[in-house]
């Protein structure tokens, strides 16, 4: 029944269009705001999931035979926005973005719902930015047009930077700031290679950027201006520092975002971009990526160890579990060069697991730090202690959500590591050794903290004082509790999901285009 | 000898000489009270003078050439009345509480726009200069219309002296030019610059008249007047000469450079494109320091002449296009920020200080989100208007050649985010200071719709920037 509608179109502006009813109410009537907010997201939420339903078929109904990279999308929309420039609105999914869609709705009702109590002051204008921010996201994940993605990419910053600016914490002001600063300038490199690609195609669409051939020097180039854009989004190793420091200031809802969806635009930039239209220069740097993200997953994981603020130490076991989406994909990009198909599907797959996993597992570490901080209104360890006496419920799930980020078989953090270890094998042994070594480290701090907070004996009043959580933070917990094991124990619809996409994708990069 | 056709073609530019005398005149007999009927009227002569600029009566050029009628003129000039119109609403209120509203200011600056006209329309070095001098005679009275004020009164001066400096180096350059080439006319130094070998004189003629040029818009390293004229001027002046007259230049750039010594594009391009980076560089870095609203805006100006230029560099019709594109959407993003400026003043309160700023997301809202909209859009942050300008000039040099151009332009863009974020974060992340009242509102409901459209534009522009795209590039013979 969907199979006419502008789907994607809706699931962008429906959103975004929404969230001016919003605004114009102001903060007269904070209830109403709230009530409508969740009814968007929820709306949005189901027409996302109505996207599953023709998926499996190939798009073969575009007509012409040579489909490239458009084969596997579908519910293309395809509308001249700039003649002049040939800027296309050209909307479409593959199994890649949907599972990115579908991570970005579901997330969003869950952060509505975590706002409704920890959010007091300007609620409809919180609200109005979280929608703004879903709909300019899921346009990332949809745009076909590389234009179109540029500014779905840079609108984004700005309802994250009044996120974070408003409702942030103390040093909200400097964090924000270093936000905005650090993103734009990733993004402004990649938009002059970009205009470079237009230079030598006249078109902006993704697929047949794709297809245009490059010389070894150009490639290079445009490799490392998308590496500057997606490197700081991920965040990689050494351009990582922006997250920590907006993680800590932003409200417990922005870093939910933050972790479960906007990071992993650099990881789908990386897989969109770098790879289909620059493979050789990919492949000749490749070890430059792998590189950082193995400092990433080693020293990052080491820096984590030493942190005392709960955000900061989840932040960088962000940026560490992060490392293996990139490891992944370009492990995955030498593991094709060198003819082994498999390998290179099982690193590409594992990376979007990863990603998707993360996605949960990151939001349900925020969102328990959000209910703690709620309560006690601090984030440092050592105010904590022995709160499993007085939470018992909270206690049960931040375990469940450690061990998942500790990469504990049976939970979704298992299958993206394991793949991507496997594929890692595969590559290098050493790179291999390395990349699981890190297992132990993420099982390290993570249990660390969880001892430190969660067991012992109560620690001071304060704790003692503690209620359990409530209905609403217990839905959250326990909707993404249920994820995090549904992914973990059954992984393969999601495999499945992106396998037609993922074979393409390994098929194309084979392909040297030294032009 | 002058036919009706010229005098046809030349309609609009005799219309507004009319009007403009005739307001003089009708401006003595009113009382104070009835000041607000040259307002009115001023605005009415700019439409009518739109209406008659779209009619396009007479001929493509009038006076053997002196004056020209193309896309480029007729497309500057209606953004040139249409930014003038605006500044005109928002300063009304400004100049009633400070007893500046007086017909002068509205004469003055209609003068102005008169010479902007001609200025665009140039089809000879003597149109240019006549144009020029025209708008920056009308310009430096302005800036001393507050004459009690010692800030003005200096700002003024050092813009006379600057400026007249400038139109001596220009006048100097034009001489030369004249000198090599025997022709005053652009058409015909067009044909004899490229074919002729004899370049000493003329390259010096050449230098001369981009450093004219240069001045003019503010380029770095000529840019020393810009600031304290910005600052020094009453806010209803800065509006004016920050936001209509860079079109104007715009347009003299194009018929100096393209149309008059296209055969040494060479030479010239390059003089821009190290004032381009300069001006980037030093319009970027020099308003992260400023305290002072206007003074940042000044430097924010030069950064974007240095954008501006960099659309001129490549000498290729989409280039001048972009540029043309970035000029308008500069006019009309500035033209908001002092509209802004404007109506948030009050009478002893010049609300010019960032600090003032503070907490005005609370104070006043939909202000607040008004100037945050103008402030990421000169940032260039999508979907906003800026952005897309900005797209443009740097698509034009992203090419092989100038690509460092293009790497200049980014990296100075992302200086420039600092000091406009710094603006949303002193209206939003900031707490109103003690003392600091509610801002009132402006009485007129008008005034606050058309700023607010104005402000939406810059919005609904970011998505609908085509057609407008459109008519640049057609305006330069781009066919599609």
């Amino acid at each position: 029944m969907f199979a006419n509608w502008p789907l994607l179109s809706l699931l962008i502006w429906l959103p975004i269009l929404g969230a001016i009813p919003l605004l114009l109410a102001g903060d007269r009537r904070p209830a109403a705001a709230r009530t409508l907010a969740l009814l968007i997201t929820s709306v949005t939420f189901l027409l996302s999931l109505a996207m599953l339903s023709g998926f499996g078929a190939s798009v073969a109904a575009a007509g012409t035979t040579d489909l490239g990279l458009l084969k596997n999308m579908h519910l293309q929309e395809n509308l001249l926005w700039i003649e002049a420039l040939n800027v296309r609105y050209h909307l479409g999914v593959d199994g890649i973005s949907v599972a990115l869609v579908l991570l970005t709705t579901f997330t969003s009702v869950l952060v509505v719902i975590l706002g409704w109590g920890s959010v007091d002051n300007k609620v409809a204008q919180y609200m109005a930015a979280m929608l703004v921010l879903e709909g300019l996201m899921v346009g990332v994940f949809c745009a076909l047009d590389a234009l179109l993605f540029y500014v779905f990419f840079e609108g984004m910053l700005i309802p994250m930077f009044i996120l974070i600016g408003v409702w942030g914490g103390a040093r909200r002001v400097y964090a924000t700031l270093k936000f905005f600063i650090y993103t734009f300038f990733g993004s402004i490199f990649m938009l002059i290679g970009l205009l470079y690609l237009y230079f030598k195609t006249g078109t902006f669409e993704l697929a047949e950027l794709a297809k245009v051939g490059l010389g070894a020097q150009e490639q290079a180039w445009l490799f490392f201006a998308f590496l500057i854009a997606f490197a700081v989004k991920v965040p990689m190793w050494p351009v990582h520092t922006w997250l920590p420091d907006a993680h800590v200031e932003a409200p417990t809802g922005g870093s939910v975002v933050l972790a479960a969806i906007m990071l992993k635009i650099g990881g789908y930039g990386f897989i969109r971009f770098s790879l289909p239209i620059v493979p050789d220069a990919s492949m000749e740097y490749a070890w430059i990526v792998i590189a950082m993200s193995l400092i990433a997953v080693v020293y990052v994981g080491y820096v984590a160890l030493v942190q005392e603020d709960m955000k900061k130490l989840i932040a960088y076991s962000s940026i560490a579990h992060m490392g293996f989406v990139t490891l992944g994909v370009f492990i995955s990009l030498s593991l094709a060069r060198s003819g082994n198909a498999t390998g290179a599907a099982i690193g590409i797959q594992g990376a979007m697991v990863q990603m998707i996993s993360h996605g949960f597992i990151s939001g349900a570490m925020f969102a328990s730090v959000g209910v703690l901080y709620d309560r006690m209104h601090t984030r440092m360890i050592r105010d904590y202690g022995g709160v499993v006496n007085t939470m018992p419920r909270f206690a049960t799930l931040f375990v469940l959500f450690a061990m998942a980020n500790c990469g504990l078989p049976g939970t979704s953090g298992f299958v993206g590591e394991f793949w991507v270890i496997l594929a890692a094998f595969q590559h290098n042994p050493v790179v291999g050794a390395l990349a699981a070594f890190t297992l132990i480290i993420g099982a390290a701090y993570t249990l660390w903290l969880v001892k430190r907070v969660i067991f012992g004996e109560v620690a001071n009043e304060n704790v003692a004082q503690l209620q359990d959580m409530d209905a609403r933070e217990t839905f959250v917990l326990v909707t993404l509790a249920i994820a995090v094991l549904l992914f973990g124990l059954w992984p393969q619809p999601l495999g499945n999901l992106m396998d037609a996409p993922i074979a393409d994708l390994v098929k194309h990069i084979v392909i040297s285009k030294g032009a | 000898m002058i036919s009706l056709a010229d005098i046809l073609t030349l309609l609009p530019e005799s219309f507004l000489t009319i009007a403009i005398c005739a307001l003089l005149l009708l401006d003595q007999f009113l009382k104070p009270a009835q000041r607000s009927v040259t307002h009115y009227l001023s605005i009415v002569a700019l439409a009518v003078t739109g209406w008659l600029v779209l009619q396009q009566f007479g001929e493509p050029s009038a006076f053997g050439g002196m004056f020209v009628r193309d896309g480029i003129a007729i497309l500057l000039k209606l953004f040139v009345l249409l930014t003038t119109a605006l500044v005109f609403v928002y300063a009304r209120p400004y100049l009633r509480d400070r007893a500046l509203f007086v017909g002068e200011y509205y004469v003055l600056c209609l003068f102005g726009v008169l010479g902007m006209m001609l200025l665009v329309s140039a089809g000879s070095l003597v149109m240019v200069y006549l144009g020029l001098e025209l708008l920056a005679l009308s310009s430096y009275a302005l800036v001393a219309l507050n004459r009690d004020s010692p800030l003005s009164s200096e700002a003024a001066m050092k813009y006379f002296v600057l400026g007249a400096l400038a139109s001596g180096m220009l006048l100097y350059g034009m001489s030369m030019i004249y000198g090599a080439t025997g022709s005053l006319d652009l058409g015909t130094i067009h044909a004899v610059t490229a074919s002729s070998t004899q370049r000493g004189m003329l390259l010096f003629g050449v230098v001369f008249v981009v450093v004219g040029i240069a001045f003019k818009f503010g380029a770095a390293p000529f840019h020393m007047w810009l600031p304290d004229v910005y600052q020094g001027a009453p806010t209803a002046v800065t509006a004016f000469i920050g936001s209509a007259p860079k079109l104007a230049a715009f347009g003299m750039a194009y018929r100096l450079l393209e149309s008059g010594l296209d055969g040494l594009g060479g030479y010239w391009q390059l003089m821009l494109a190290l004032l381009a980076v300069a001006s980037l560089a030093i319009g970027n870095i020099a308003a992260i320091m400023q305290s002072n609203l206007k003074r940042m805006l000044a430097y924010s100006t030069i950064s974007h002449v240095g954008f501006l230029f960099l659309g001129l560099v490549n000498g290729q019709p989409e280039g001048y296009a972009a540029a043309m594109f970035y000029a308008i959407s500069y006019a009309l993003t500035a033209v908001v920020a002092f509209g802004i400026i404007l109506l948030l003043s009050r009478a002893g309160f010049e609300a010019e200080e960032i600090a003032d700023y503070k907490g005005l997301g609370q104070r006043a809202p939909w202000y607040a989100f008004l100037m945050a909209l103008t402030m990421f859009s000169l940032a260039g942050v999508p979907p906003l208007f800026g952005f897309f300008g900005k797209l443009l000039v740097l698509k034009a040099v992203a090419v092989p050649g100038t690509l460092w151009l293009a790497i200049s332009g980014a990296v100075f863009a992302i200086v420039g985010i600092y000091y406009y974020l710094r603006i949303v974060k002193v209206m939003y992340f900031d707490e109103p200071e003690q003392g600091a009242t509610a801002i009132a509102r402006p009485a007129d409901a008008p005034v606050r719709m058309v700023i607010s459209a104005n402000a939406l534009a810059l919005l609904i522009l970011g998505i609908t920037w085509g057609p407008l795209y459109g008519w640049c590039a057609q305006a330069l013979g781009i066919t599609k």
